[in-house]
């Protein structure tokens, strides 16, 4: 019941959410992600760390599954170059009703955000410059250990 | 043991992974990061704000004080962004 993908193929989002609704569940939420064009930005590299990105996700995924009832549980992360436009990230959750499948959905972004090895460096025609990581994003992941 | 380094870190060093034996005195994160940026212009440029660094031992996020023990695999990187 989880399916977790880091690859540098684009992400098939059809396939992922016909998968999740076959689990059964009277429902599904998903969160996609998808590079932004703003401030000049032509494309998006994403890199990560073989081997540990793979385990974080898993570890995230499961920990979604404790707290929440849920019947399906899938992060599709991709890697390497893309364009603005495509997707980044598909995350998606089936459960017997919306509002597991909403909160838990909602809390693998936040959490993915800042516990797992990804770095996003931006290009802007022939230059590139690494992403910092925002305070916000911290404070986000941090509102789901309190319990909320 | 293996020293992994990510992003604009990997990019300073210079490389994505080398083999080190840092002498005993070396036993948190934070004591071989210090040890490491003696490597080279490269590693210095790269280590020396160590509030901008994060880390893993064999794979597990772990904060700079985390003991090295027997680790075989520590990672070096930026704060993580991805999502």
């Amino acid at each position: 019941m989880i399916r977790v993908s880091v690859d540098p193929a684009p992400i098939e989002l059809a396939m992922e959410v016909a998968a999740l609704e076959e689990r059964g569940a009277g429902g599904v939420a998903t969160f996609t992600g998808i590079v932004r064009g703003d401030d000049g930005v032509t494309g998006l590299e994403l890199e990560h760390y073989p081997g540990m990105t793979e385990s974080a996700l898993v570890a995230l995924a499961e920990s979604a599954t404790a707290r929440w009832s849920l019947l399906g549980v899938t992060i599709v992360h991709r890697t390497g170059r893309m364009a603005v436009g495509e997707r980044i990230v598909f995350l998606g959750t089936a459960a017997l009703h919306r509002r597991e499948a909403l909160d838990a959905c909602a809390y693998l972004i936040d959490r993915l955000k800042t516990d797992a090895p990804f770095w996003k460096r931006e290009h802007r025609g022939g230059t590139t410059s690494w992403v910092e990581a925002r305070a916000s994003d911290v404070e986000a992941a941090q509102r789901w250990k309190a319990g909320g | 043991m293996d020293v992994l380094y990510f992003a604009w870190v990997r990019e300073a060093v210079g490389t994505g992974r080398e083999q080190v034996d840092p002498p005993e005195a070396v036993r948190t994160v934070a004591d071989l990061i210090d040890w490491l940026a003696g490597r080279s212009a490269g590693h210095a440029e790269a280590l020396r704000d160590p509030t901008r660094l994060r880390a893993a031992i064999d794979q597990q996020f772990v904060p700079a004080d985390a003991v090295l023990g027997g680790a075989r695999e520590v990672a070096i990187f930026p704060p993580v962004t991805g999502g």
